[in-house]
């Protein structure tokens, strides 16, 4: 798993790319936790995963939850079929605000 | 018995689940099963792995996990094998999806996937065997 962290239109846009497995969430976690900690708006873009498992959905929610407690305004941008499918199968697809391309979500 | 489609032995650590992964995914499309179904498939699989070096060996233990594919008509008969202590079947639940929470995820999951899963008696000397089936024609 690859990530990129940049600033644009005043959100956090993080970046994932690869596999978000049980090996990389803990890195996605950490990354996705500072993001809510430092920014009022993130987002957070899939395009590039092309696995993600419970373990890195974990991740996403827990970011999702501290951003709800925080204010801090939180969606998923472009996500691909691979993740889409998980989001899908955990009935978390109505949970997040997805947005179908990054410029939808700035 | 039917046709063997794979046969994977591992070190139950988190490294391991990716190669992992890409093996059966080679094997179950090479058996023509559809590139969705065998995505299903891949991700189940991985939850259940995931769950054995967690739960079943936990932090302090090491150890392998065997993973078997078997074709059997219209199902594939799935069996994951490790060497961890017996676990206690009767506590192992998917969580409500109604709490939406970090974690829990992964036995539900594995359950929306295949059609069937249980426990099986392990041969002698292993942990604990889990058997999934998933009809894929």
């Amino acid at each position: 798993m690859e990530h990129s962290v940049r600033e644009e239109a005043g959100a956090l846009v993080a970046c994932f790319t690869g596999e978000v497995d049980l090996e990389h969430s803990p890195a996605a976690r950490k990354v996705l936790l500072d993001c809510v900690g430092r920014s009022s708006k993130v987002l957070v873009d899939l395009s590039g995963v092309e696995y993600i498992d419970s373990s890195g959905v974990a991740s996403l929610v827990e970011a999702f939850q501290k951003a709800k407690k925080s204010g801090v305004e939180f969606a998923l941008v472009s996500v691909n079929d691979a993740p889409r499918r998980v989001l899908e199968l955990a009935r978390l697809d109505k949970v997040f605000t997805i947005h179908d391309t990054l410029a939808d979500g700035l | 018995m039917g046709e063997s489609l794979l046969e994977l032995r591992f070190p139950a650590r988190a490294e391991e689940l990716k190669p992992a992964r890409h093996a059966v995914k080679e094997a179950l499309l090479a058996s023509g099963c559809a590139n969705a179904v065998a995505r299903d498939i891949v991700l189940a699989l991985d939850e259940a792995c995931q769950n054995v070096i967690r739960y079943a060996y936990g932090p302090e233990r090491e150890g392998d996990i065997s993973l078997t594919i078997e074709s059997r008509g219209e199902e594939l008969v799935f069996l994951l094998t490790d060497w961890a202590p017996r676990i206690d079947d009767s506590k192992v639940r998917p969580r409500d999806l109604d709490d939406v929470r970090p974690g829990g995820l992964g036995t539900f999951l594995i359950r929306e996937v295949m059609d069937r899963t249980d426990f099986i008696d392990p041969p002698p000397g292993c942990g604990n065997v889990l058997r999934m089936v998933r009809r894929i024609r």
